[in-house]
């Protein structure tokens, strides 16, 4: 601590106060705790400070119960479903009589029934199984082009900005480029030229469109840490001590740049769920009999004058979870805020 | 200059030398010369000092050993750095790799920032054998170990796995220096290990390198701005300024009869608590900017003797006793007068 002479001394500072305390006042010596040299006082993790912070944070935590219910619950939904109905999203009655839509909690002869809490859609499929599936996918999505962009905008990144010079310019001018095109017509432009004729092909080629586009971000994230770290002297420690150039990226400077990219990366993961939504609602994206929420808004917009459920259920489980999810990355963020660390 | 006057010296028993180094970096505002034709030698076994103000060249040398000048903005542009027969600045970098922390390893000045906070202990410290000594992760893992009990760590292994954070800034510049000797490197670079360490610290740091040292026979480069460190820790001492070698004697020689009027002003600038009275001495002016040198001596503006001739012509490197080499117009002169005073003092 800087010592100020005495005159401009600050008062309220206990420490400087000490110093002046008449030997009366003197703290009673079992108050002071006396450390050892080489013991201290167990320290908190880094990890562990950051979930104590993020578990203070109530809107954060309901994003993570929720985040985490929607995921269990469309994960073990399904089969669940089938054993109790005999429902799955892909079976359609065979009889003729259930052409249209029925109600929530409703048989086809209109009587109350459990069979379909969310009723139906058009062609008499169950919709809680469908909003399920659509679950399952939407997330599957929003977690694997994250991850894809994760993997290509984090290598990207540290190694343009650890390598610098010359390298760093050429590769951040290719992503200013990819920046400037529209991306949304991009993936529309590739799923289209790649249309795959199976449901699940298509599925992967949107995983792949989506990643493709979404590092950007991530990669000038990543550079700007790296820059920052590069010049850091455990960098330089560890160049002193023969360790490689590649290892030295990946081993050493990488994991320093985690906290920023992970709240970056949930915040991907609805960005991503909104843009698929937003491919599926178009009909680039998944295709029948496969389901996302995007894809069965889709639907349901068509008849919203008369099955209004298929919109609402598909649609509030997506807003809901697209919400926890914002908590949820805003809540890391807080948490792992760098200038909030003691 | 220098390696001519030196050249009958035994050549088995030096490890490093250094000859007539260069190190510019190129900025908006010039040709920083940081380094300019310093040269010395080290024998085995042997601690040297290099002493001088803060930008005055010390630790760019030292990186210039290593080859980890940041480039750009700079470059090693001229000279020789010979160790145990190889011309470190011919290798390929691949081949220098090979000898960073193998056979040079370096401490640096900051502890708190010079361990990777992402890491464990255990694997920053296994990282340099298994990369190395070719180590398994077992045997690694019991070198570190070993490594830690070494520099005085309490209950190494079950601080082996902590993480840098969990350490005092004492106990990490221990880390640090068991780090840099478990591939029991020949030569150990330490650049100011002690600064950022308050002064009870700074001593056991200090006695740990020199008890090390003498157990494992590894040479020493101890860059320091602290004149009381290099005379209780150095054989040799290279007195830096301006990216040039202003003086080099053994160390007890250089304390005893300076021959520079730098190093004059230095050891004049150091309180000594039994016989001083008064304001403490002060080299007036500040150092040079190393980008626009004048043709003259560098320190002449701020030197009490110096004549027209100092802020025409660069000064010889003269050697005023053996091995005793003072970059100064007067440098005979100042050695006489150093040699004078000393005799005066041990009458009185």
């Amino acid at each position: 601590m800087k010592e100020d002479p005495p005159e401009i001394r600050n008062t309220t500072n206990g420490e400087s106060d000490l110093i002046h305390t008449p030997p009366e006042f003197a703290v009673a010596e079992g108050d002071i705790h006396v450390l050892p040299e080489d013991e201290f006082v167990a320290g908190t993790s880094l990890w562990k400070d950051a979930w104590r912070r993020l578990l203070k944070n109530k809107l954060a935590v309901f994003g993570l119960i929720v985040v985490t219910l929607t995921a269990i619950i469309s994960l073990i939904g399904p089969p669940l479903i089938k054993s109790a109905t005999g429902y799955t999203y892909d079976y359609i009655p065979s009889d003729v009589m259930l052409i249209k839509s029925i109600p929530p909690f409703k048989s086809a002869a209109g009587s109350f029934s459990w069979s379909h809490p969310m009723g139906t859609d058009n062609s008499g499929r169950d919709l809680l199984a469908r909003v399920l599936l659509g679950g399952r996918i939407s997330l599957m999505v929003g977690i694997i082009s994250t991850f894809v962009s994760l993997i290509i905008g984090v290598s990207y990144g540290a190694i343009a900005g650890y390598l610098g010079g010359r390298i760093d310019n050429w590769m951040m001018r290719i992503v200013d480029v990819l920046y400037s095109l529209p991306y949304v017509i991009l993936v529309i432009v590739l799923l289209a030229v790649f249309r795959s004729s199976t449901a699940v092909g298509q599925l992967i080629l949107l995983f792949v469109a989506l990643g493709s586009v979404s590092w950007l971000t991530m990669a000038r994230i990543v550079r700007g840490q790296v820059l920052s770290l590069k010049n850091q002297e455990f960098v330089l420690a560890a160049r002193a001590t023969g360790v490689s150039t590649g290892r030295i990226i990946f081993r050493h400077v990488v994991p320093n740049t985690l906290g920023p990219v992970i709240v970056y990366a949930t915040l991907t993961i609805p960005q991503v769920m909104l843009t698929e939504a937003f491919l599926s609602f178009l009909g680039f994206g998944v295709q029948p009999p496969l389901a996302s929420w995007g894809s069965l808004a889709a639907e349901g917009i068509q008849n919203i004058g008369i099955f209004p459920w298929q919109l609402i259920f598909p649609g509030v489980t997506m807003a809901l979870t697209l919400f926890s999810l914002n908590f949820l990355g805003d809540g890391l963020r807080d948490a792992l805020d760098p200038q909030m660390r003691t | 200059m220098l390696s001519t006057r030196r050249c009958e010296l035994n050549m088995s028993n030096t490890l490093l030398s250094v000859k007539n180094l260069k190190t510019y970096f190129e900025t908006d505002d010039g040709t920083v010369k940081a380094v300019d034709g310093v040269s010395f030698e080290l024998e085995k076994g042997e601690t040297l000092g290099i002493v001088g103000e803060s930008g005055s060249g010390k630790s760019v040398t030292n990186l210039s050993i290593i080859r980890l000048v940041p480039d750009p903005p700079g470059k090693i542009v001229g000279g020789e750095i010979q160790f145990t027969g190889q011309n470190l600045l011919q290798l390929s970098e691949e081949e220098v790799r090979k000898i960073r922390g193998r056979r040079i390893s370096m401490i640096f000045q900051d502890p708190m920032t010079s361990l990777n906070p992402f890491m464990k202990i255990s694997r920053q410290l296994m990282e340099m054998t298994q990369l190395h000594l070719g180590h398994t992760r077992a045997q690694a893992y019991e070198h570190a170990v070993k490594m830690l009990e070494t520099v005085g760590i309490p209950d190494a292994r079950s601080r082996v796995d902590d993480y840098p954070h969990e350490f005092s800034g004492g106990m990490r510049q221990r880390v640090m220096i068991a780090m840099a000797l478990s591939c029991e490197p020949e030569l150990l670079i330490a650049d100011e290990p002690t600064t950022a360490l308050d002064v009870t610290i700074q001593a056991q740091i200090l006695e740990l390198i020199r008890k090390l040292k003498q157990k494992t026979g590894t040479s020493v480069i101890l860059i320091t701005h602290d004149l009381g460190v290099v005379a209780g820790m150095t054989d040799h001492v290279v007195v830096m300024y301006a990216g040039k070698v202003f003086e080099q004697a053994r160390t007890a020689e250089l304390f005893a009869v300076p021959g520079n009027p730098y190093t004059k002003g230095l050891l004049r600038s150091v309180p000594d608590p039994t016989s001083e009275q008064g304001k403490l001495y002060q080299i007036p002016g500040l150092p040079p900017d190393v980008a626009h040198l004048k043709p003259g001596c560098p320190f002449a503006p701020r030197c009490e003797r110096a004549t027209s001739i100092c802020r025409e012509e660069f000064p010889p490197f003269v050697e005023v006793s053996k091995d005793h080499y003072s970059l100064c117009h007067f440098g005979d002169d100042v050695y006489r007068e150093s040699q004078a005073e000393a005799a005066r003092k041990a009458t009185a």
